[in-house]
């Protein structure tokens, strides 16, 4: 199936913290997942400096990425707001800075599959 | 704020350990190289790069390395950094070196320490000879260079180390 059938652009909100030096492979990865999926997407990206803009936007960590409003990683949307590196649980459990790639192709299908 | 240079003098430190001991560079001064590490409970970062210190930990332990985890972040806003969650994770992980809790940050602040994990190797006269990242990846499965291996390996030998200087990656240290 097109993944762009019938359907305007996603809607990607793309959330970092400064501080936290995982965005750059973040992006990368998500840009890179896009061409790989020939996803049309449209990519918002919040800079969050502040603590109130961590509540305000219920930021877990940088990178965080929202598709459609939906958190690609569900066990870790719910965490503490917080001015940090957003820590990613992989398959073969290793905790790491960045989502497993995998994690970011299902969600994508995901997405698009709820929108059909 | 600058880390302390090359062939600086390790800054001195009396810390409490997650093992109910109080840690201090003089207590280690016997060893023939120090390897102190700034890293935390909560950061990423220092979560992936956690069992590869612990395991250097324990290779160096029989050739006199001392090597010791300082966690300087602050707890109030950071709670998954709390001494007590220090105890937790020391002990849910077997921690075979010791674990201190730099309350108030002045050793951070004295060895100018920004990011966790952050490494500073001292030779036998605890003179910095390496300082920055563990190795180059933080994703094991992609390591090509072992940084602080390789540079503690050339302090045994009384070498200088191929790489004195790399840009350590993680989260920053959390400042009051």
């Amino acid at each position: 199936m097109d993944l762009n059938d019938r359907n305007p652009a996603l809607k990607i909100d793309f959330l970092w913290y400064p501080e936290c030096p995982s965005h750059p492979q973040a992006r990368e990865m998500l840009k890179g997942v896009l061409r790989e999926l020939d996803v049309e997407a449209e990519i918002t990206e919040h800079v969050v400096e502040t603590q109130a803009e961590a509540d305000a936007l219920a930021f877990p960590g940088s990178p965080t990425i929202r598709i459609e409003g939906a958190d690609i990683d569900s066990d870790g949307a719910g965490s503490r707001p917080a001015l940090t590196c957003r820590t990613y649980r992989w398959k073969d459990g290793r905790f790491q800075p960045l989502p497993e790639r995998s994690l970011l192709v299902s969600a994508f299908h995901k997405a698009t599959e709820a929108r059909v | 704020m600058a880390a302390i240079s090359l062939r600086s003098i390790a800054p001195a430190f009396d810390l409490p350990g997650t093992d109910g001991a109080t840690h201090s560079l003089d207590g280690l001064a016997s060893s023939k190289a120090l390897v102190v590490v700034f890293t935390c409970n909560h950061c990423p970062y220092a979560k992936a790069w956690e069992d590869r210190i612990l395991d250097i930990g324990r290779d160096y332990k029989e050739r006199d390395v001392s090597v010791v985890a300082i966690n300087s972040n602050n707890a109030v806003e950071y709670p998954e950094d709390s001494f007590d969650a220090m105890k937790e994770r020391a002990t849910a992980k077997n921690y075979p070196i010791p674990y201190l809790y730099d309350e108030s940050q002045a050793v951070a602040r004295a060895y100018g320490a920004e990011r966790t994990p952050e490494v500073f190797l001292f030779d036998a006269d605890r003179n910095l000879r390496y300082h920055g990242l563990v190795d180059d990846d933080q994703d094991d499965s992609k390591v090509k260079n072992q940084y602080l291996r390789d540079a503690i390996e050339a302090v045994l030998d009384g070498k200088d180390p191929a790489e004195t200087q790399t840009a350590a990656v993680g989260c920053t240290i959390k400042w009051k």
